[in-house]
């Protein structure tokens, strides 16, 4: 196990930043178009990048696999992005929103990254207002602003229940600009499929036209990754469906260490699945846990409707154990217990699967109208789904996998361990610990985006003067866009019995099972073994049809699930390693007589950073230690 | 909650690549519960497919929920279905009858070749976006975002334009494919507010212009309205045309200066 260096600056936390930018080398703004980066995923990480970087005058070339850059799963979030700008002066500032972030993330991130966040977080909303974000405004013009996620404090900015569109289309259309200047060269259906590597640097990627099947390299003197979380690992999560591991994972097979694969987060409020074929999970906003009341019925073979169940046969689970927060306890806290009743067998619904959401006492407190005030798109999109009129009958919810805390090991600068290799957004794993708190992904992904990587690539650029772009038919790329087509032409001629969707169904049940919201030594061991089979199976018996030439999604699915069986290895791996259980990640082993996750800072203060050997070889651990100078370690406790 | 299920007849268009023939193929979809969704009642016909050793069906999505834009077919003839505001994948298959025969076609427009089977390129939108649908705001160069006051009602008639999804049924259901409504959005959306003050007629002439190029023209039939999953307002294209032919004015006059 050896140390890696985070190359934090040194001084007091609040200054880190300012002087870090000052004494980062610059590179003179005439030189910047001598430079080419290559900016992979268009979502609001990388089309902030891509866009910044171009308006400073750097040559960038931008990559989605999605048809235009304003698809990319950015586009879903509701709830909204979180900034210090204390507007609602109601006692926020940079160095509680850092605290809330540490505190949050149950101390397993880096403060200075943290703090970084919480400084740019009000640039952000300046920036996305002057583009035109409709964000909510009050009567008298100003911004709006509510609370969100339990914050004792409103930092949340929002544009209706559709934050993360106006957001992405603000970005977007930032990038668009580039575009139409000749700045940016858009690759739209383009999937990148490896990290090319050249004595210990990123010098360029080799990417998949997706219409065309053509393997094409392309050439950068700096690559940034922005290629979103990996959450559909677990096949049934909130994320779109394509979302996927695959550019993060390539780049891990040559040298970028992964972090803490096992920091994941499970949203507990979700509609449970209706079926074995269903493919993706919605998520309904968590603040319906304001006015809902959770339950299940006393009895394992309750048969009455809801609403026929008397008062005292009903367990309100959260209310009765912890009195202090109810309804309202933390995301992970929340899911947990829904987990524990619908394993004890007490769920409701056909497959016995969920558990209640109430609005009767809502209702009848406040009146109909106030609750279709507050939550009528929510109702609606419900009924739409389950065909339920939820003002009738109690929800139906249960938890599902939303957020991927780990990801890409970076530095302060937001580089990998892959010298000219950067990664921003969801693809890191930088800033939110063990546990994202809500609205924090959207301002980590603009602020890594339009505020720290225009500042730090540069300091890695200026060196590099003159320096000629690898050409495309030196060896490194050849060989790359060999093994990338033997891959492709691999995946048709294997002529198994199976589809791709079974092997990624079949993966998300161990990985859901045993490295989903409680994981313990045992589960783990067999996660690992079950995982090895269905891989090899997988090598063996996926039924790939159709031809390399054409669009052809069961391709890019068989590779991306290709991707996810090694990924969900290391997972098991890392979960398995961290004998503690802190934020998303719980070990039965690890807790408070109370059942509350227990943390060992003694032993796991710690970034858990996974080194690549070969698919046979398990990783090796690098840890980074974590040192807490500003924020004081502490127990969480809502009872 | 029901767990009934239905049987079906779907004909599905089907085209290897956009210079290739296409043409309707049948296939039985059986046992589909009511509770699925349109596109899940896609992924099971698909896996059928694929254990018959058939190639399958390419077709449109991603994020499920209605709102990244990528999903969109003809089903019997109408752009996303009958169902009201309603984008593809959010259709659930309550809303069809044990027996029907369901047809299901890509887009269909000059602007948007079928790239294979349901699947069509939409990037003339983006060509349309690149020509103006924007504020220029170079990152840092923002004042204090609570410097600029914006009515309520202002933001939220933006908010309105918006929403756009940018899925295309619009093109698709107007009988002229034209790019009218999406255009209209995007340049209302900007054109609303403060911020968008200083490029505004510059931004719909060649926003305009562009789109001309690319769709057809509008001849007021309103069906992409009717189309459109959003609800986006017809009242926009009025706004867009006042102010197009304000730019024609405007723009004249600072060419001439
Ligand atoms: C339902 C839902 C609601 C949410 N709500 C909120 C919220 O209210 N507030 C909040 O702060 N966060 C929220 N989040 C989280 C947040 O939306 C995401 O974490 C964030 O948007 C991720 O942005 P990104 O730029 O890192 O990645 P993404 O937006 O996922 O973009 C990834 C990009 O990478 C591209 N890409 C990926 N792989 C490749 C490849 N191999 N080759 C080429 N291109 C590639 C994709 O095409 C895409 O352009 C929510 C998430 C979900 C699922
Ligand atoms: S799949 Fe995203 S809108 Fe339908």
């Amino acid at each position: 196990m050896t140390t890696l260096n985070s190359k934090v600056p040194e001084g007091p936390i609040a200054e880190k930043w300012t002087k870090h930018k000052f004494d980062s080398k610059l590179v003179n703004p005439a030189n910047k178009r001598k430079f080419k980066i290559l900016v992979v995923g268009t979502g609001l990480a990388g089309s902030s990048a891509a866009a910044t970087f171009a308006e400073l005058g750097y040559e960038v070339e931008a990559f989605t696999f999605h048809d235009t850059p304003r698809r990319a799963h950015s586009i879903a979030a509701q709830g909204g992005i979180n900034a210090a700008k204390n507007y609602p002066n109601d006692g926020d500032s940079v160095f509680r929103l850092f605290y809330d972030t540490v505190k949050g993330g149950d101390y397993r991130s880096r403060e200075a990254n943290v703090y970084r966040l919480a400084e740019v977080s009000v640039d952000i909303i300046d920036q996305c207002a002057a583009q035109g974000v409709p964000f909510a405004r009050e009567y008298g013009g100003l911004l709006a602003n509510r609370s969100f996620g339990g914050a004792q404090v409103s930092r949340t900015f929002y544009a209706r229940g559709q934050t993360g569109q106006q957001l992405l289309i603000g970005a977007y259309q930032a990038l668009m600009r580039q575009v139409g200047l000749g700045a940016v060269k858009l690759h739209t259906r383009s999937e990148m499929l490896d990290l090319v590597v050249k004595d210990g640097e990123a010098v360029g990627i080799v990417t998949r036209n997706l219409t065309t099947g053509a393997v094409e390299s392309h050439a950068g003197h700096a690559v940034v990754l922005c290629t979103g979380g990996y959450g559909n690992v677990f096949y049934l999560s909130t994320n779109a469906m394509q979302c996927n591991v695959t550019a993060a994972w390539r780049a891990h097979r040559k040298g970028a260490y992964f972090a803490n694969p096992s920091y994941t987060q499970i949203h507990p409020t979700c509609i449970p699945a209706s079926d074995e074929f269903q493919s993706k999970l919605t998520l309904m906003s968590e603040s319906l846990r304001n006015d809902g009341r959770i339950w299940v019925p006393r009895s394992r073979d309750e048969t009455r409707r809801a609403r026929d169940i008397p008062e005292a046969e009903r367990y309100y689970y959260l209310e009765e154990k912890y009195p202090a927060f109810g309804n309202l306890v933390p995301r992970d806290v929340a899911s947990r217990n829904a987990k524990t009743v619908v394993d004890q067998g007490f769920g409701v619904g056909p497959l016995k699967n969920g558990v209640y959401l109430d609005f009767a006492s809502a209702i009848e407190r406040v009146g109909k109208d106030t609750i279709e005030a507050r939550y009528s798109n929510l109702f609606e999109m419900y009924e739409r789904i389950t065909g339920e009129n939820p003002y009738e009958v109690p929800m139906r919810i249960y938890p599902a996998t939303h957020y991927t805390m780990g990801g890409l090991w970076v530095d302060y600068n937001l580089m990998t361990t892959i010298p000219g290799l950067y990664a921003a957004g969801e693809a890191n794993f930088s800033d939110h610990g063990a546990n994202r708190l809500g609205a924090s992904a959207l301002m980590q992904g603009l602020a890594d985006g339009y505020f720290v990587l225009p500042y730090t690539i540069g300091d890695y650029l200026a060196p590099k003067l003159g320096q000629d772009l690898v050409p495309t038919d030196d060896p490194v790329f050849t060989e790359s866009v060999q093994n990338i087509k033997a891959m492709t032409q691999g995946f048709l001629d294997i002529n198994g019995t199976k589809s791709p969707e079974h092997f990624h169904r079949e993966l998300g049940k161990i990985v859901w099972n045993y490295i989903g919201m409680a994981r313990d030594q045992n589960g783990l061991e067999k996660a690992i073994n079950e995982i090895r089979a269905l891989r090899e199976e997988f090598w063996k018996d996926v039924r790939v049809l159709g031809n390399a030439d054409t669009l052809n999604a069961s391709i890019e699915k068989a590779g991306r699930i290709a991707d996810f069986f090694e990924l969900a290895e290391l997972m098991a791996r890392d979960a398995l390693d961290r004998n503690e259980s802190c934020g998303g990640h719980f070990r039965e082993e690890s807790q408070t007589e109370e059942g509350e996750a227990l943390r060992d800072d003694e032993n796991y203060a710690h970034v858990s950073a996974w080194e690549w050997h070969d698919a046979d070889t398990p990783q090796t651990k690098h840890a980074e230690e974590l040192e807490f100078e500003n924020v004081k370690l502490t127990q969480r406790s809502y009872k | 909650m029901s767990e009934e299920t239905l049987n079906l007849k779907l004909r599905i268009w089907r085209q290897d690549g956009p210079s290739s023939k296409g043409g309707f193929a049948e296939y039985p979809a059986n046992n589909i519960p009511t509770d699925a969704s349109f596109l899940e009642m896609l992924d099971v016909v698909n896996e059928q497919l694929i254990e018959q050793g058939e190639v399958p069906v390419e077709f449109p999505h991603d994020c499920r929920e209605g709102i990244c834009g990528t999903c969109g077919v003809m089903i019997n003839g109408r752009a996303h279905g009958q169902e009201k505001a309603t984008a593809t994948c959010q259709l659930h298959m309550r809303k069809f009858t044990d027996g029907d025969t369901i047809e299901i076609e890509p887009w269909r427009a000059a602007a948007f070749p079928v790239v294979k089977d349901l699947v069509v390129d939409r990037s003339a939108l983006d060509r349309v976006i690149e020509v103006g649908g924007f504020i220029s705001a170079p990152t840092g160069s923002a004042p204090d975002a609570n410097e600029m006051l914006i009515p309520k009602d202002v933001a939220e008639s933006s908010m309105d334009a918006a929403a756009c999804i940018g899925c295309g049924a619009c093109v698709a259901a107007c009988p002229n494919s034209a790019g009218q409504l999406f255009t209209s959005a995007k340049i209302w959306h900007l054109n609303a507010m403060p911020q968008g003050q200083a490029e505004r007629y510059k931004r719909t002439e060649e926003m305009v212009e562009t789109m001309e190029q690319y769709f057809g023209s509008c001849t007021n039939h309103g069906e992409c309205s009717e189309a459109c999953p959003k609800e986006i307002s017809l009242d926009f294209i009025a706004y867009m045309n006042r102010d197009y032919v304000k730019s024609k004015v405007k723009n004249r006059r600072l060419a001439g200066q």
